[in-house]
């Protein structure tokens, strides 16, 4: 029974209003058939019993006040899950895009979820090995975490995020594994590289892609991360793989939110971000983790470009009070020809304490890596002082913690593209670069650690 | 009369018609699915609901239901140990019966119906109770004994007193007074945004011990006081909060997660049942209530969860313990304000808030105290209030910054420098204050030590002079500093990394008592007071600097609590060695 009105009253930016309308719900589905026949989709963002308020995903070119009609769906948005999904294409809307038959439905599924409940969920504490240093040694990441990578444009962060898609792994353990990619507003080039990647490493069999190109339909943006995170759900919680989900770029879906937000003359937040920026991110983001009872794993790397490089803008700002951590890169470190350019200091990952030490790692990883972040923050102030003084003018320990910085950068932070280097080769170049400190420098050490690992 | 029925439906905001008769902040039942929100605006006929579940899929024409109750909660014996939503929906219950999800329309009664609680009473029949009165008590847990109180506004003679065991809704009592009888049950029901009452508010006297030494030796706060630990993301707030949850010497402890992440109070849920008190070796959780709603979950019942956290906090307050609330974060809270705020199309105040956000944020903290409870046998009982603040970009100018600061009366600022140094807890020593030093003046001069106050002060000079002195350093070098500067340098240095930052994942350092707080910060200034007269006799400042005593001052973190007659005789090592330089 579907009700089909030819009431439009306005059309502005990508909404429309309806009116004389009945039995329509919040967050319904729409269908919008234009005068030429032609079809759009669309879903209610305000009703009242007078008027609806309709966001038309693929944007409202071409519409028209008198002829088009509004065919409410009786539905919310929707996704039809199965394990045939994995290996294909789709576009931002959940269509496919690879020019094959749409895969079988195992079951439908709505893309807004249901939040965890806090009981039900399992404290992710099983270290990954990236084979990246300044990550695995620095700021590790465990199964079930979320953590963002900060980028500025012309950073290589899609470099990184795939080499750790291919080199993800928990030590001493095969499983299932299974990659979700959703891309929002990314130049087709960028697109490519990761399905190129994927493809030449076999891991495209194992991934389901979600992509909205740059000059795809901007509103389309709000729903393509939730059509991947509830394919991810799926995966994770009913077929128990461990997932990995990658969301680029999250600063071009905070803008489509933006964009809906204006046309609907909302008071605006902080440079024109809606105020509910920080919920509508957090029913992205939250959607990842470990279930008690459950094998599978949903572990997340959203991207993000910093405009203008500053950790301060509201899209970053509202993802770091989210996630568990962040990755942030350094243009000075890139510009010294350094990769991965990590800038470790104010990277961080929250999750690390309990996936770490004996039996997990190795049991001076926490000790080292206090110390490590101590040393290499000394150094930078020293370095900075340098500059200012001349490097004559240091102290002979300040020279010491001016050489262990750019070793550090050179030696620990620097590797190859392709370079997977295991979690005791990074833990032994840490304690290497600490060879040139005398004991009582390093306090962050207890007595026993420092007796076993740098003697 | 037409029944009430739903005109609008914007996100969490539901306006219905045909509400005449209800009245604001009533709770209803929103459409046929029966979601529960709350009243936050009347107009004519007309009612503004905030719904504390996601509103997709329902839409005008579909009922309403009045319930004309104001939002309660439950207070009774089953609280302790337990976690709740922001509404006071039982996550553990919703858990076992509905699965890992929350879905929506869940109708639970928060405190468990069916268990049977020991209740002795302490009245007897014919006893003259008021207000506030013990009637009797329920070993709850090992650690906390649950007092059952006669409630607000009743008073009279006991006819009737039952012992025994009891489920919550079974009659323990009657009370009579001029031919009106009341039944008291093991709980009672009180409205979330309405304060319970007390005799009358008394100065804080008593030092909340924390076990963080930046917190405890320079920044204290008193029980019954309120503290603010803004910072911007990854400054450590809910791990300072974890840890004044898990060490604070405080009774009962309720943990506000408003807004936060899922996983963060996975944490909190995994590892409570497992960590000991040190004040009485039973696990943590006996003694703690977790109100939990994750930033995913709806945005109103993230309002709504400060609410129910404190009115439970109140509770035990007038049992007479000493209840500590950590609030983290109430930036999310404020958020969830605009965000209800912005749908009802209110001007805006600053930064979009509303401009009621300050008057709110007041009440909630004034609701923190140490208080004389009702009754008529003397009993005190505090609750602190410790709220984290989350300000864009660790921006202090941020208004709900600015408002918290206009209540609070010890500020914690948390700095991105020193976090990233990994220099935890990162509390900038130079921008954070306690206003509670003169009234603990006393407390501290009794119970720890007779110098404790003058250490810290000289401490804090010490830390401020580092500052000037790095100036001048960074200025025109190191070489323009005399010996006793350096000195002054390194005793700085060795008061940030030996006794400010503390590991919170480090068994023997997670937890510091105030006596050997005490003991440490003396090792550190009897090392300078002994450095300093050496310089003056013209010993060699290096040679000082590299005493071997030096390494064992910076370990002292890790001497356990019954061993500090090692902290003698690192003392007179001091005294030795630098005597022989």
């Amino acid at each position: 029974m579907f009700r089909e009105y030819q009431t439009l009253t306005q059309v502005q930016g990508p909404l429309l209003m309806v009116r004389e309308i009945e039995g329509v719900k919040f967050a319904e589905l729409a269908e919008i058939i234009l005068p030429d026949g032609s079809k759009r989709f669309g879903k209610v963002l305000d009703v009242s019993d007078k008027l609806a308020v309709v966001q038309v995903f693929e944007g409202t070119r071409g519409l028209d006040v008198d002829k088009s009609k509004v065919r409410f769906l009786g539905k919310t948005e929707t996704v039809g899950v199965s394990k045939d999904m994995l290996g294909r294409i789709f576009n931002g809307r959940g269509i496919v895009r690879d020019e094959l038959p749409a895969p079988a439905v195992h079951k439908v599924m709505d893309i807004n979820g249901l939040p965890i409940n806090p009981v039900a969920r399992d404290y992710p504490q099983e270290f990954i090995q990236t084979g990246i240093s300044s990550i695995d040694g620095m700021n590790p990441l465990v199964r079930g975490q979320k953590l963002p990578i900060f980028s500025g444009s012309g950073l290589p962060h899609n470099r990184i995020a795939a080499q750790i898609a291919r080199q993800a792994r928990v030590l001493g353990k095969k499983e299932e594994f299974a990659v979700v990619f959703g891309a929002m507003g990314v130049t087709f080039e960028e697109a490519n590289f990761f399905i190129d990647d994927f493809r030449k490493t076999g891991a495209l069999e194992r991934a389901v892609l979600f992509v909205n190109l740059a000059n795809e339909p901007v509103i389309e943006r709000i729903s393509t991360p939730r059509f991947a995170l509830t394919t991810a759900e799926y995966l994770a919680f009913e077929l128990q793989m461990h997932v990995l989900v990658i969301l680029i770029d999250m600063t071009f879906y905070c803008e489509a939110l933006r964009e809906i937000s204006s046309a609907r003359k909302e008071v605006p937040g902080r440079r024109g971000y809606p105020g509910y920026m920080y919920t509508d991110l957090a029913t992205i983001y939250e959607r990842a983790g470990r279930i008690k009872g459950k094998k599978g794993s949903i572990t997340k790397f959203p991207i993000l470009t910093m405009p203008d490089d500053d950790k301060t803008h509201p899209i970053p700002d509202l993802t770091g009070y989210i996630t568990e951590g962040q990755i942030i890169l350094s243009r000075s470190l890139h510009k010294k020809g350094i990769y991965p350019p990590i800038d470790v200091l104010p990277s961080l990952s929250r999750l690390k304490d309990k996936g770490i030490g004996q039996d997990k790692t190795r049991e001076d990883h926490a000790d080292l890596l206090n110390q490590l972040f101590a040393c290499y923050a000394r150094g930078q102030e020293v370095r900075e002082l340098a500059l200012i003084l001349g490097e004559d003018a240091l102290t002979d320990i300040d020279k010491i913690y001016l050489k262990f910085a750019d070793r550090y950068e050179e030696e620990y932070v620097k590797q190859g593209e392709f370079e997977e280097r295991s979690i005791t080769e990074t833990l032994d170049i840490g304690w290497k670069l600490l060879k040139d400190f005398p004991e009582e420098e390093l306090r962050r050490i207890r007595p026993q650690i420092l007796e076993k690992y740098y003697k | 009369m037409a029944k009430p029925m739903i005109v609008r439906v914007s996100g969490p905001l539901v306006v219905a018609k045909n509400c005449l008769g209800a009245k604001m902040y009533d709770v209803v039942k929103v459409g046929k699915a029966g979601l529960t929100g709350e009243i936050i605006e009347l107009k004519e006929d007309l009612a503004f609901i905030q719904v504390y579940e996601e509103t997709a899929g329902i839409g005008p024409g579909e009922p309403i239901v009045l319930t004309h109750m104001p939002l309660s909660v439950e207070l009774g014996p089953g609280l302790l140990g337990k976690i709740f939503d922001g509404t006071q929906r039982p996550l553990e219950t919703i858990y076992t019966d509905k699965g890992n999800f929350i879905m929506r329309g869940i109708d639970l009664p928060s405190l468990e119906r069916e268990k049977r609680w020991e209740f002795k009473p302490v009245k007897e029949e014919g006893a003259i109770v008021e207000e506030g009165d013990l009637l009797g008590e329920v070993q709850e847990t090992e650690l906390v004994s649950h007092k059952i109180l006669v409630p607000p506004g009743v008073s009279g003679k006991v006819t009737k007193i039952n012992q025994g065991e009891f489920r919550i809704e079974d009659i323990i009592c009657v009370i009579e007074k001029d031919g009106k009888k009341h039944e008291l049950k093991l709980f009672q029901t009180w409205p979330v945004r309405k304060s319970r009452p007390f005799k009358r508010r008394v100065m804080p006297t008593e030092i909340l011990s924390t076990g963080q030494r930046v917190i405890d030796a320079f920044f204290p706060v008193a029980k019954g006081g309120t503290a603010c630990v803004p910072g911007p993301f990854g400054s450590g707030k809910t791990v300072v909060q974890h840890q004044l949850a898990k060490w604070s010497d405080a009774q009962i402890i309720v943990y506000v997660a408003c807004g936060e992440r899922g996983n963060e109070t996975a944490d909190l849920l995994l590892s409570f049942p497992e960590l000991k008190d040190p004040h009485s070796g039973r696990p943590l959780m006996e003694r703690t209530v977790i109100i939990a709603n994750t930033s995913n979950m709806p945005v109103a019942a993230r309002e709504a969860s400060i609410y129910t956290g404190i009115t439970i906090a109140e509770y035990f307050r007038d049992q007479g313990y000493s209840v500590a609330l950590m609030a983290d974060s109430t930036s999310r809270w404020a958020e969830a304000l605009r965000e209800i705020s912005g749908r009802m199309e209110e001007m805006p105040g600053e930064e979009g808030y509303p401009a009621y956000l300050p008057a709110r944020l007041a009440e909630f903290y004034e609701r923190a105290g140490q208080i004389e409870c009702l009754g008529s046998q003397a009993r005190r009982g505090a609750l602190s209030v410790i709220g984290a603040v989350s300000p864009p970009g660790g921006d202090l100018s941020d208004p709900v910054v600015q408002a918290t600061l206009k209540v609070v009366k010890v500020f914690w600022g948390l700095d991105d420098r020193l976090a990233n140094a990994r220099h935890f807890p990162a509390i900038n020593w130079l921008i954070s204050y306690s206003l509670y030093h003169e009234p603990l003046e006393d407390f501290k001069r009794e119970k720890i030590a007779e110098t404790f106050e003058e250490l810290r002060s000289q401490g804090m000079r010490l830390l401020e002079e580092e500052e000037e002195l790095k100036e001048i350093a960074r200025l025109v070098g190191m070489e323009a500093l005399n010996d006793e500067e350096k000195l002054k340098l390194e005793v700085a240095r060795s008061i940030r990394e030996d006794f400010l930052h503390q590991n919170a994942f480090h068994p023997e350092d997670t937890f510091t008592s105030l006596k050997q707080q005490h003991l440490m910060l003396e090792l550190i200034l009897d090392f300078y007071q002994s450095s300093l007269d050496a310089l003056r006799k013209e010993k060699e400042l290096n040679k000082i600097l590299k005493l071997p005593v030096r390494l064992e001052i910076s370990r002292a973190k890790f001497i356990p609590e019954d061993q500090l007659d090692k902290f003698t005789q690192i003392k007179e090592r001091i005294a030795q060695e630098i005597d022989n330089v």
